[in-house]
């Protein structure tokens, strides 16, 4: 169990059977006035976000959280599967589980997967992915546009925007936390 | 901020401070920290060691002197209590703490008026301060030229969050309203009183007298901040004892049993009618400096004598 006073940000705790992780934190006590321990949480499954002001006798659930280290397999209609590299194990996730994390995935990937009550809630990528260019518009020298970059695809369908010199077939570095472009991977 | 600036602007402070007092003919002390007995205080946590107490401030020993026959006392202390850590907020932390003998709280609050104006004489010294008695904070320009805004506790409750502060103590949501809808807006243009505190509120204040139900307590807010606490002092004994009852009831049943503090209740007896006050050194520093963080004003930091007890890095 945590108590209130073990808040801080990016503790998880458990509310009504279902994982939270604190987003924001903040210690109050007014003079002669009791603690108070104000926060804001995000629901670790839906991503519904709440605030909520504890105190000092409030008592919250350790989530029974684990993260394991997986392989991306391959998608499927709506599920993304993958497997524990050691015990062969299978799980997927489905689409709406995986968000934005889907532009990065490409197969054999190794990702975090985070287990709730062993059942799969969420996947950390690598903070940089290499990811190959399947479509991009040949660059015009002497373009007026005045743009300095250009919109490319990459293998997994996702758009990002690109320096002029980048062409099809290559390779480019992208942040996941961001979806920016980094730098061009030569192999 | 550069640790040498720290120092110095800390210095500066504890030296202008101790001038206003002295030209006053206060006369500074230093009493124990280490006590054989506390004031009991339902929402204060005291460290124990070798069952004594570490101070959670000055006032119970220099109340035994005021009652001994001292007028005019101001002391600059460490105070300690257990579990508050938070921006604002340190387990160990400087206090400005003062008495005046025949005074109430109407005349304080004049005198915190005349503090600022004192040390707003040399703004070169703290960068958040400038010539014309402003402060900045976050953007914003704070007026610190006196008289500053006077709100009774009902009247901030009634304008910033639409309710009385009596339903809202019967409702047990006084603090949670006060922090998180009135707090915010005291203070935000020029400093603000909030006074006269439901008296259940003030275990150590005096009633009102012409309002029993409030007593003579008000605090300081700049900023937002809550940055001074004073009174009219509660100097009799017996009523002291049944106010001091009550707080002992509520630290019982949290599982704090604590012991009546009986030399301090024989003090009082000698105690003539005062006005006290306590001040955050380090937040009075962290405004005048412009730090955000009571740890930005701190000469040494040891972050892991204020871990959580699940071992957690703190913020």
């Amino acid at each position: 169990m945590y108590s209130a006073s073990d808040l801080r940000k990016g503790l998880k705790v458990q509310i009504d059977g279902e994982p939270y992780i604190i987003t924001e934190f903040e210690f109050s006590k007014p003079g002669k006035g009791q603690a108070l321990y104000r926060t804001k949480m995000r629901n670790m499954i839906t991503g519904n976000q709440f605030t909520q002001t504890y105190r000092s006798n409030d008592k919250f659930e350790k989530p029974d959280l684990e993260e394991r280290t997986m392989q991306f397999l391959y998608s499927q209609d709506n599920e993304y599967h993958f497997m524990d590299t050691t015990s062969y194990e299978q799980i997927f996730l489905t689409r709406e589980q995986l968000g934005d994390n889907v532009n990065f995935l490409v197969d054999n990937m190794e990702v975090q997967v985070l287990f709730f009550d062993n059942r799969p809630i969420d996947i950390s990528l690598p903070i940089f992915v290499n990811l190959e260019v399947t479509r991009a518009d040949p660059w015009v020298k002497g373009d007026t546009s005045g743009t300095d970059t250009k919109p490319v695809t990459v293998e997994t369908g996702y758009q990002l925007q690109v320096p002029p010199f980048i062409n099809k077939g290559e390779k480019i570095q992208i942040d996941t936390r961001t979806g920016e472009y980094i730098t061009r991977v030569k192999e | 901020m550069a640790l040498s600036h720290r120092l110095q602007q800390r210095s500066c402070l504890l030296q202008a401070v101790r001038s206003f007092f002295l030209a006053r003919e206060y006369l500074e002390v230093d009493t124990p920290v280490l006590l054989p007995e506390l004031i009991p205080e339902s929402q204060i946590v005291p460290f124990c060691c070798e069952e004594r107490f570490l101070q959670t401030s000055p006032e119970l020993c220099m109340k035994l002197l005021l009652a001994g026959g001292y007028a005019r006392l101001f002391q600059i202390c460490h105070c300690f209590r257990k579990e508050e850590l938070g921006r604002y907020h340190r387990p160990e932390f400087t206090m400005l703490e003062w008495y005046h003998v025949g005074w109430g709280y109407l005349e304080l609050m004049e005198e915190v008026e005349e503090l600022f104006l004192f040390l707003a004489r040399e703004p070169d010294r703290f960068p958040a301060l400038d010539r014309n008695m402003r402060l900045s904070r976050g953007g914003h320009s704070i007026d610190l030229t006196p008289p500053w805004e006077r709100m009774t506790v009902e009247a901030a409750f009634r304008r910033f969050a639409g309710t009385s502060a009596r339903a809202a103590i019967a409702d047990n949501r006084f603090d949670e309203i006060l922090v998180n809808r009135v707090e915010p807006r005291l203070g935000r243009h020029r400093p603000v009183f909030l006074y006269d505190y439901p008296v259940e509120l003030g275990s150590l204040a005096r009633r009102k007298e012409h309002d029993a139900a409030c007593a003579e307590r008000f605090e300081l807010y700049i900023g937002g901040i809550e940055l001074a606490n004073g009174f009219s002092e509660l100097v009799d004994p017996g009523e002291q004892r049944i106010r001091f009852a009550a707080e002992l009831e509520v630290m019982e049943a949290a599982g704090r049993p604590a012991a009546m503090p009986e030399r301090f209740l024989r003090a009082l007896a000698a105690m003539p009618d005062t006005a006290g006050i306590a001040l955050g050194f380090d937040r009075l520093l962290m405004l005048l400096a412009g730090a955000d963080r009571i740890v930005d004003v701190l000469p040494v930091v040891f972050e892991e004598l204020f871990v959580g007890q699940q071992g957690q890095e703190i913020r």
